[in-house]
């Protein structure tokens, strides 16, 4: 890396930002003495901070176009993640480790902490369900959070209506999502991209609006509170073993979700929609449905959607719409770029980190959001495959022709 | 074998076919030669029904096709080539010739096919693990004809297989497809811009002109035609 130019640039940047916050670091009105304090020394630190991270962005920058550069020469860019994946002597250990962690989980760890657990795993199946649609389908859909907020009502009002238990409005709720995720379908049947990803958002505000302003059917901006936990049993458990108690149920539908997501990933759904994904007209002339296909993407990602609601509603006993704004849905979309579009493992680890680091971050307190922002950036930059990329996209070249290696899907 | 009756078929309210009449035999290599924007894609995307023809009736083998679903006419034994590849830039080759055969159940057949294709074109077999998209345009041109086998189609529908190659690579696709007609009596249906070539290796052709077929005839007596050879084979 050439010294000179590259201080040079660094230098532009960091005068560029102490010019942009300048009003915000600098000048501070104090309203009751009526006086404006400036605080110069805080310029300092803005510049000199900045001089330094955007000499540090672009070391790396230029240090991962040469690790590419090299990594190319060998012929495996399969990620680490995935290359372990592979190695069936780690894997046992690891798996039963990981295993044995998840169920002492709640034992070692305080509620809060294991409530905190809990909402990560609603993301889990959230971003597992979502990644049927966006990262298998490809089709984008930035109105998600619409069939979780079926789910959660649809629990809700069972409930506060009929007395129904958990159990029976779970699969309520995933079958209200499946419909809801049909109802969707059926007129965005001929979109895609932009166009789709336009009508999709606009679903997902319609459903928070009518929630929102319907106030017979679901009480308005209010909400409905007092939502059981799950019994046990017919039992009601304390606050405390409830909180356990739903954190194995989720651990329970998330490995379902796994189970059954990774098998229809290499079903001949899964295939029909990567094609559907890959190229709409090559899709129809090798025969696939393409109504169906897209139909059935929307169905079954709306259908996690719908449970992990219904358990939403069951763990924070109180929903409202509040909780199913836009800003859900650009959240579950995250997970699936951020993990790694079309790997479960992948979406897995996106959902834990996007839930967790916000609020570990908690003791920057008021940087939280900026530094979580700088951390997806950073990601996108330097990992835009996502944490666990699709080991799909393994490119391998041959040089010898005949040997016939069983074929790999992922 | 196909019969395409008066067909029209519109764009929005553009009206690509202007009622159109094609018929081809069981085992024939058909080409259809029209200028830049004729409508010969169009014609294909009526048949595969991708594009779906506002009036007039289509028949394969008989039965009319006409209204059914894509995928519906691949089941009956019609897979299409499409302008332009659209392989399965991210799927490996295996995988997509895997996709070709979505619609089979029987796995030998299938794997039986795939040699077939690698035999065909040697070198997608050195390829099998590579990324579509990363193929170059010849060798990708070579596995959307081959990922078309795959279905074992009766009829083939071709949409300009030479389009962007070299020649000597455009002389090659042209004799396995001869050879393909030839050796498992696939029925082709064939549109070029390369009208030389194409008369070169069909038995019959249509010529296109804004929406119409103005021509036909044996492909030879095309070849020697005073204003075919003055508008498309440039002599
Ligand atoms: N999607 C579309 N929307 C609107 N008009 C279209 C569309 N596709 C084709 N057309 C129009 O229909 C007419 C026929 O197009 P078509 O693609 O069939 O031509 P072609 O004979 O295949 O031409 P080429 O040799 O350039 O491929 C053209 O005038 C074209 O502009
Ligand atoms: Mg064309």
């Amino acid at each position: 890396m050439n010294l000179f130019p590259e201080l040079r640039k660094s230098f532009i940047a960091s005068l560029w930002f102490m010019f942009l916050t300048f009003p915000i670091m600098v000048i501070r009105v104090n309203t009751i003495e009526n006086i404006v304090e400036w605080r110069w020394m805080n310029l300092v630190f803005v510049g000199i901070g900045s001089f330094f991270l955007s000499w540090l962005w672009r070391y790396l920058l230029s240090r991962k176009e040469m690790g590419v550069n090299k990594k190319t020469d060998d012929q495996d860019r399969t990620s680490l993640v995935s290359r372990l994946m592979k190695n069936k002597q780690l894997i046992i250990p690891a798996a039963a480790l990981l295993a044995i962690f998840t169920i002492i989980f709640p034992h070692i760890f305080s509620t809060y902490q294991t409530s905190i657990m809990i909402t990560a795993l609603i993301y889990v199946m959230l971003g597992l369900g979502l990644n049927i649609v966006v990262g298998l389908a490809g089709l984008l859909d930035l109105g998600y959070v619409a069939f979780y907020a079926v789910g959660a009502y649809a629990y809700g009002l069972l409930n506060y209506h009929f007395g129904l238990g958990f159990w029976t409005a779970l699969p309520v709720g995933a079958a209200l999502g499946a419909l809801f995720g049909i109802l969707l379908g059926f007129p965005v049947l001929r979109l895609r991209g932009d166009y789709l990803a336009i009508v999709t958002l606009g679903f997902g505000e319609i459903i928070r609006l009518i929630l929102e302003n319907w106030n017979e059917f679901s009480f308005g901006p209010s909400g409905i509170a007092n939502i059981p936990r799950p019994s046990f049993f017919g039992m009601d458990l304390s606050i405390q073993w409830a909180t356990v108690y739903i954190y194995y149920i989720v651990i329970g539908i998330c490995c379902i979700t796994i189970v059954i997501v990774g098998r229809l990933q290499d079903s001949r759904i899964g295939r029909a929609w990567i094609a559907l994904r890959e190229d709409e007209i090559a899709c129809q002339a090798m025969g696939i449905d393409k109504a169906r296909t897209k139909l059935n993407a929307f169905a079954l990602g709306a259908t996690w959607a719908g449970m992990a609601g219904v358990v939403f509603a069951a763990k924070t006993t109180f929903i409202n719409p509040a909780s199913f704004t836009i800003w859900e849905s650009i959240i579950i979309l995250c997970i699936v770029v951020l993990g790694g579009m079309g790997s479960v493992v992948g979406v897995v680890s996106g959902a834990l980190v996007l839930i967790l680091l916000p609020e570990y971050l908690r003791a920057f307190s008021e940087y939280r959001l900026l530094i979580f922002g700088a951390i997806l950036i950073f990601m996108m930059v330097f990992r835009p495959g996502g944490i666990v990329s699709d080991v799909r996209r393994v490119y391998r070249f041959e040089s010898s022709a005949m040997d016939d290696k069983p074929q790999e899907y992922s | 074998m196909l019969k395409i009756s008066d067909v029209k078929t519109y764009y929005g309210n553009i009206q690509a076919l202007k009622g159109i009449n094609v018929e081809i035999a069981q085992g024939e290599i058909i080409t259809l030669i029209g200028a830049n924007g004729a409508g010969k894609t169009t014609t294909l995307m009526s048949v595969s029904g991708i594009v779906p023809p506002r009036s007039g009736d289509i028949f394969f083998e008989g039965n009319p096709i006409t209204g059914l679903k894509p995928h519906e006419i691949v089941e009956l034994g019609i897979c299409q080539v499409p302008e332009g590849r659209h392989i399965f830039p991210y799927l490996t080759v295996l995988e997509n010739l895997d996709m070709g055969a979505f619609l089979r159940k029987d796995a030998d057949g299938v794997r039986q096919d795939r040699d077939y294709v690698f035999s065909l074109f040697p070198i997608l077999a050195n390829r099998r693990h590579q990324a579509g998209g990363t193929l170059s345009g010849g060798e990708q041109q070579m596995l959307a004809i081959s990922r078309a086998l795959m279905a074992r189609p009766r009829l083939l529908l071709m949409d300009e297989p030479s389009l962007g190659l070299a020649p000597l690579i455009v002389r090659q696709i042209f004799g396995i497809i001869k050879k393909i007609n030839e050796e498992s009596r696939t029925t082709i249906f064939l549109v070029e811009q390369n009208a030389n070539l194409a008369l070169k290796i069909a038995h019959r052709g249509y010529v296109m002109e804004n929406g119409r077929i103005t021509q036909t005839d044996t492909a030879a007596d095309l070849l020697n035609n005073e204003d075919v050879r003055k508008a498309y084979l440039g002599v």
